[in-house]
């Protein structure tokens, strides 16, 4: 009975990656009216002296583990504080999902226009810290963090939402046995909160790091890769090949490597999972 | 998850004090980009070159009124639905059986292929499909917006199904087929009247990830087939800056996805995490 359904999958993502090897190895600038040429593995070795390249992959290291860094503590103390008996925790849970189930284009859209140099509300609510006026989107120096802002303000829940999964399933006896032992409240969450939290954070980490390296709306919208190249990252480095200079072959080798950069992270992933019998379906 | 579980250690009561306050203090962030979209949304142009900006203003609907009127609005909206209805029936279709295949003979591989499909980065699929749809002519038709937006909503449809099949119990199943039950009238006729909450659920998750999909609509679709987000986003940036009238745009993208993610949020949180806490 799945059959048609893996035939679907099959055809809509088996096919693709056939055809983008067989691109990658040929020249082919789609809007001449040129047919494509065989040229082995010139295609690759062009990407590996492309400092393009390289630069977009340095942009994307940064962007996902700057935003990691800020992620896993920020979701972890998200549901430390939601995790608790409070009025209205049931809501408060369901507000989580907004920010992650949110069309990215849009929020996009709303953050660029809060993070407006001079009558955007975020440099208003900073001057009113002290902190002086700033070109977010348009310096490069501050746009990947400015970015990493956003994605952390949409994906910080879902760290959190993992990590309240984790914390329903913690027993309550190894609490009680550190409480008569005189465990404080950090010792007892360094001592038996993070240990049982420890194989989902990674999980939940893995996820995002992942998704984080395919980044696309986001960044589009707000910055198309800009000022310059400063945000570009590999994703819009390779959208960039493909659909403005219509250099599909370079653009399909670039693909295949970043494909295999993908596939590796998740394997890994998958192997952990396998490890920890825990897995997850992340937006 | 258990949502109301018991009071457990380290989920103290927080009775009293500014200690009660703390976790809306953390959501609020999470919540304010939202409420300053919809009041910039409610602000005329001129208020909304206010600096500082203000909070007290005569709320008005013009912003919504313009944006409809000098955007074919309402068809990029129609585009949307039609797609997304679209993808969504096929993504169920497709789906629905798979997911029950999966459950109840334990085919881990076609789960695995499915978390690949889940995690592969969408341009790689755009390239070779804007190749092939360019070749024979169907760019800017809502046939390969529907075939594309399956990417997205078909894993997401049997991932959270799977879930939802593997709760049947196998003794009413069992009991069918002692019946003379195919094991097609098993899946029609006991197994899917009973996962109808997760049916709905992932009917509309699918729906909302193809009318959030911006990637694959950007390249394949043109100006007659444009769903709302690219369409808005292309004209926010042609346009000049009017910030009353992106925000009402993004409201009107943004509406339905909150109170669908309101409509189903139990279940979306078991898609989310499917799996995470149980062995």
């Amino acid at each position: 009975m799945p059959a048609p359904a893996v035939a679907a999958l099959l055809a809509l993502m088996v096919f693709p990656l056939v055809y983008t090897v067989w691109l990658s190895l040929n020249r082919w600038i789609v809007s001449a009216q040129a047919r494509p040429s065989f040229v082995g593995l010139a295609n690759y070795v062009q990407l590996a002296h492309d400092p393009s390249f390289w630069h977009a992959l340095g942009r994307t290291l940064l962007f996902c583990a700057f935003g990691l860094a800020l992620q896993v503590p920020l979701g972890l103390g998200l549901a430390l504080l939601v995790h608790r008996e409070f009025r209205g925790r049931g809501v408060a849970r369901t507000l989580l999902l907004l920010p992650m189930m949110a069309t990215p284009a849009a929020i996009a859209l709303v953050w660029s226009m809060m993070l407006e140099p001079s009558l955007g509300v975020l440099n208003y609510a900073l001057s009113l810290l002290g902190v002086a006026k700033r070109a977010w989107l348009a310096d490069p120096a501050l746009v990947i963090p400015a970015l990493v802002v956003v994605d952390t303000w949409q994906w910080c829940p879902l760290i959190a939402l993992f990590c309240l999964a984790g914390l329903a399933v913690i027993p309550a006896e190894p609490y009680e046995a550190a409480r008569i032992d005189g465990a404080t409240a950090w010792q007892q969450f360094r001592y038996v909160t993070l240990p049982f939290l420890r194989p989902i954070l990674v999980v939940a980490a893995m996820f995002r790091a992942i998704d984080s390296l395919k980044t696309f709306d986001l960044i589009y919208v707000m910055t198309q890769g800009g000022p310059g190249r400063a945000s570009e990252t590999l994703n819009l480095f390779g959208f960039h090949l493909a659909f403005h200079y219509f250099n599909m072959g370079y653009a399909s080798a670039f693909l295949v490597v970043f494909l295999a950069l993908v596939l590796g992270a998740s394997l890994a992933l998958i192997a952990l999972r396998e490890r920890r019998s825990a897995t997850a379906y992340v937006a | 998850m258990s949502p109301d579980a018991a009071v457990k250690p380290g989920a103290r009561l927080d009775g009293t004090g500014p200690a009660r306050l703390l976790p809306w203090a953390a959501i609020a962030p999470l919540l304010l980009p939202f409420a300053w979209m919809l009041v910039t949304s409610l602000k005329t142009h001129a208020e909304n070159l206010n600096y500082p900006p203000t909070l007290i203003f005569q709320p008005t609907a013009q912003n919504y009124v313009e944006v409809f009127s000098e955007n074919p609005l309402t068809r990029y909206l129609v585009n949307s639905v039609i797609i997304g209805i679209g993808s969504t029936a096929l993504a169920l279709a497709l789906g629905t059986p798979a997911a029950y295949t999966i459950a109840r003979w334990r085919q881990r591989r076609l789960a695995l292929l499915l978390l690949t499909a889940r995690l592969m980065p969408g341009v790689a699929c755009l390239v070779p499909w804007y190749m092939v749809f360019r070749a024979i002519g169907l760019l800017d038709t809502y046939a390969a917006l529907i075939l594309t937006h399956l990417i997205v909503s078909l894993p997401i449809v049997v991932w959270l199904l799977i879930g939802f099949f593997e709760d049947v119990p196998q003794e009413l199943e069992d009991a069918g087929r002692i019946d003379g039950c195919s094991n097609w009238a098993c899946f029609r006729r006991i197994a899917l009247p009973l996962v109808r909450p997760g049916f709905v659920a992932a009917a509309i998750l699918a729906f909302i990830y193809s009318w959030n999909n911006f990637l694959f609509s950007l390249i394949l679709a043109g100006d007659r087939t444009a769903p709302l987000p690219v369409a808005v986003f292309s004209f926010i940036t042609y346009g000049m800056i009017n910030w009353g009238g992106l925000t009402a745009a993004a409201t009107v993208i943004l509406l339905p996805v909150i109170v669908l993610t309101l409509a189903i949020q139990r279940h979306i949180v078991r898609g989310l995490t499917a799996g995470a806490s149980k062995g």
